[in-house]
This record gives structure tokens, sequence and C-alpha cells, in this order.
């Protein structure tokens, strides 16, 4: 039986539609679609109820320390108040997992996981504990809501104290009143839009939810299930756990070289990824020029030789075409530089001048052609939200990423 | 759940309609389109197209789920409903509508259900 979350009778109410995910029960959409849910995100925003996320808190004097040689990410430079992404190797240069830390002071975090992974990364976290630092899993206690869209400041704004919300991307406040409910409010999320996430216990996150959805349906917010999360993390090119990660996936197979820092002493998995060398395989993405939706697990051909396979593909909502993420073979990756005409090339430099490569994908039996094209498929107009483009962006590139 | 009577239906939700001179049109029942969701993208076949009792003809995505369509009878394709492939959203618009072939039968038909007996079935299935 699949665990409920604080919001299940809500979702109910509101025609979503559940299924089983990583043992809990979820809504995949609710009665205006995945499509619908997609693109009120873009245009305007979307509440996903994501409470199946794991959130672990680490303390102690040697917190920091830990969180150093568990992580490839670099946590030097991370103020309190501050997010920072990272993946979590294994001893192969494999993914545990991937997440967020939450920096509260240097003696003191939160860490937000994979639903999927939850019990997995306690075990390989728990097996590394220092005596000097404790782990505990508040997962059971607290609900997770995300806002998400263009309009989420705006909503928020209009249920907590518009000053004390977290300005820049990859920041976030404690102890925040949120209509009446205690929250953590930080700047991040999985949609490639701007929003928030909200952390509160579970007993006040059913009014929390009532109380977002009330202020921001004059803003066009409306319920989103994990079907638009999936869809929209795709369109952003947002890696997911278990498609484009993996324990056998390399961070930098997976195109996530920003978040590993080579130049750390030392972090679990730093030795493998050494002697691994250059990866063979590149996270690439591709747009399906025939007719045919490229989905996970389908084969990646130039001409007859098999080069790659993709790992998330749909119908990009907002996009509008068929798109998709795929581990292929590293040669091809600058190859439509290589074979570029140099068309478009003044706008943002030589790295888009390229015309795209021609490839097909086996889809159920058929070759569809496609083409292998930069990611991501979408990039939001900056603008809204202060976040720090530009700047080497260490919390919160493009690519950053959080799991289902 | 919409399941007008007058139509006959298959476990594996098609609908079929006699539309008369031993022809019948296919489509997909409303049970199938919500289970679905948002319809993306279908491929149908060919005008002319031999189809035996159980083939599948069709095939129709969901932007998260893809799902082949069996044909309830067998029989020539003489019409292809081509519009619907752009605009397949028609089907979640209209499933008895937006149907996707017409066939003209060469006699054999699956164990097709009624209105009632395909409304007990769908719901026996949850």
């Amino acid at each position: 039986m699949e665990i409920k979350t604080a919001l299940y009778e809500l979702h109910i109410a509101a025609g979503g539609k559940m299924v089983p995910f990583a043992g809990y029960s979820m809504p995949v959409q609710y009665g205006a679609g995945v499509i619908a849910e997609h693109k009120a995100v873009r245009a305007a925003a979307g509440l996903f109820d994501v409470s199946h996320m794991g959130e672990f808190t680490v303390t102690g004097s040697g917190a920091f320390d830990y969180i150093q040689q568990l992580l490839c990410n670099d946590y030097n430079g991370l103020a309190d108040g501050g997010c920072r992404y990272s993946p979590m190797l294994n001893d192969e240069g494999g993914v545990v997992d991937d997440l967020i830390v939450y920096r509260y002071e240097a003696d003191r975090y939160m860490i937000v996981v994979n639903a999927s992974n939850r019990q997995k990364d306690w075990d390989w976290m728990a097996a590394r504990l220092p005596g000097s630092v404790s782990l505990t899993d508040e997962s059971d206690k607290l609900s997770e809501i995300a806002l998400q869209g263009p309009r989420s400041e705006e909503i928020l704004s209009r249920l907590a104290h518009a000053a004390s919300l977290p300005k820049r991307s990859y920041t976030f406040a404690d102890k925040l009143d949120v209509a009446g409910a205690p929250c953590i409010v930080s700047r991040t999320g999985y949609t490639g839009e701007d929003g928030f996430e909200l952390y509160t216990y579970n007993e006040y996150a059913p009014r929390l939810w009532e109380a977002l959805l009330d202020a921001g349906s004059e803003y066009g917010l409306i319920p989103c299930g994990l079907g638009a999360r999936d869809t929209l993390r795709l369109e952003a090119a947002m890696p997911l756990y278990g498609h484009e990660l993996s324990d056998t996936i390399s961070p930098l197979e997976a195109g996530l070289g920003s978040f590993v820092k080579m130049d750390k002493p030392d972090f679990i998995g730093k030795s493998a990824l050494i002697k691994k060398g250059k990866p063979a395989r590149l996270r690439m993405g591709l747009r399906v020029t025939g007719k045919g939706i490229a989905r996970e697990g389908c084969e990646v051909f130039s001409g007859d030789t098999r080069i790659g396979v993709v790992t998330s593909g749909t119908l990009l909502p907002h996009a509008g075409y068929p798109g998709a993420m795929a581990l292929i073979d590293a040669d091809f990756k600058n190859i439509g530089a290589i074979a570029g005409t140099g068309r478009g090339s003044s706008l943002s430099g030589a790295a888009e001048a390229a015309s795209p490569f021609q490839i097909n994908v086996d889809v159920r039996g058929r070759r569809v052609e496609a083409e292998i094209i930069k990611l991501p498929f979408y990039k939001r107009v900056r603008g809204g939200a202060p976040s720090r483009s530009g700047a080497s962006g260490a919390e919160s590139p493009s690519n950053k990423n959080r799991g289902v | 759940m919409n399941i007008p009577n007058g139509l006959l239906y298959t476990k594996t939700h098609e609908w079929v309609e006699s539309i008369g001179g031993g022809k019948a049109r296919v489509g997909l029942t409303d049970h199938a389109q919500e289970a679905l969701g948002d319809i993306v993208f279908v491929s149908l076949p060919g005008q002319g197209d031999e189809l035996n009792v159980g083939d599948v003809f069709a095939g129709v995505e969901s932007v998260k789920a893809v799902s082949d369509v069996f044909s309830p009878v067998s029989g020539a394709v003489i019409a292809v409903n081509d519009p619907i492939a752009d605009d397949p959203a028609r089907i979640n618009a209209d499933c008895y509508g937006a149907w996707l072939v017409e066939i003209q039968e060469s006699g054999e038909r699956e164990e097709l259900l009624d209105a009632d007996a395909y409304r007990a079935f769908v719901s026996e299935e949850g």
C-alpha cells in the first residue's frame, strides 16, 4: 500500500489522477491534463505536491567536512541561507543520487534527496558518518510544495512578508510564515522557471496548499502533477535519476561536469573519475524531425551504426516538437559544429553556429529521423527573477537538477 | 464515462460502429482516451491495408504512454481519418466522432460487447 501525502485528500477532491510513485500515491495529473499544466507553469504558475522527496538533516562540528568528502561539488563559499546542487558519487564514479544541500550554518544542513533513493542514500550516508556528525531523516514529518512559474513571486507575496522571501536563485529563508504555516522557502525548482519550494510540517500542509491555490487563482495558478513535472524538467534539460543518472552513469557522462570539482583535495568517487578519463558517451539532446516520439530505451543510430540510447523523451509541450535526451557516443558531441554551415553565428557564439547533425532513432521497430541539437530545449527569458546568469552560477546553471 | 448505446466495444477499448454495406468504423473509447491523457501522436494504417482480427493497425501516444490499437474486425481499410494525425487531441475532445479507420468487413469479428456489457467490464476492471 502506497504512502499518502498530507495532501492526498485534497488531490482526490480536485480530481487528481493518482498513481504509485516511489512508494507514494501521487497525482500524475489533474483535470486540466499534462499539456495544460505544463503550459500554465511556463505562462503563469503551477503548484506541485512533492512531499515524496526526502529531507535529511546533517548537524555537528564535522558536518562541513563530511559534506565536502561525501559530495563532488564544492561547498566552500556557500553562505548561510544558500543552496547548492551536487551529485553524490559512489566509489566507482557512478551516481548514488543527486541532491540539494541547504546550509543553515557551518554545523547544520538540510539535504533534499530523491524519493526513489531515500533508503539507499540513508544507508550510504550513515555508513560514512563520523562521530562528530549526526544524520536524521525528517522526511516523514515534512511536506514539500513547489510553486513554479513566472507569477510565483507575486503569488507568494500575497501570503508572506514580501521582503523576507529569498530574492536570489538558490537561496532560502528559514522559519517564514506563509499563510500561518511555518516554512522553509527556497528559490529553487525543477521546471526551468522561476519559483519556490516550500517545506512545512505535515499538519500545516493542507492549509498552505489551499491558501496558495486560492491566492494564485487570479494569476492563473493551477495544481500540477508528476506528468507535467517530468515534461517540464525534460524541456529544461534537467537530468532525472534513473534516466540520465544512475549508479553506472558518471556525472561527466551526464553533462554535470560543472558540479564536479576535480580541484577539491578529495571526494568520494574522485579517483575513479580520474581513472576513467574522458567519457566515451555524453548526454545530448535530440529533436525528432520524422513522425514519432523517441522514448526511453529507443536506440539511436547514425546511418546503420548504433551510437546511443534515449534516456528520456516525449512530446515537449511548450517547444512543440518531440524531444529526447540520450546518452550518445562522445565523438558525436561536436560533430555538428564540424559540419556546420555557420548560419546564425552571431548571437550566442560559435557553439550554436552548427547545423544539426542528422541521425535516426528506432521507435518501436521503425526508423525515425532526428537531429542532435544543443540542450536545453527551453530556456526561460530572464528578467522576472533576479538570478545570477553570467556569473559562474555554481549553484544553479540552467541544467541543474532535482529528481522527481 | 461516456459509453453510447448502439456501438459495440472490445475489451481492449476500441469501439465499432456498423455503417451499412458491411462497413465498420473504428475508434477509441472514452475510457481509453481518459486513461491515456493528452494524446499527442497517432499513427494510422494505409488505405487498402488488409487487417485480421487482433492486428495492431494504429498507435496512439500521449505525453506519458504509448498504446497499440487492435483491429476488432477482419477486412480491408477503405478510409483513414487522416486529419486526426495532425490534431490528435480531437480524440480526447470527441472520441466517438474522431474515428480512426473504416473497414470493409470480410466476415470475422472479435467477440464484441454491447454498451451494457462494456460498461460492466470497465467498472470491473477498475
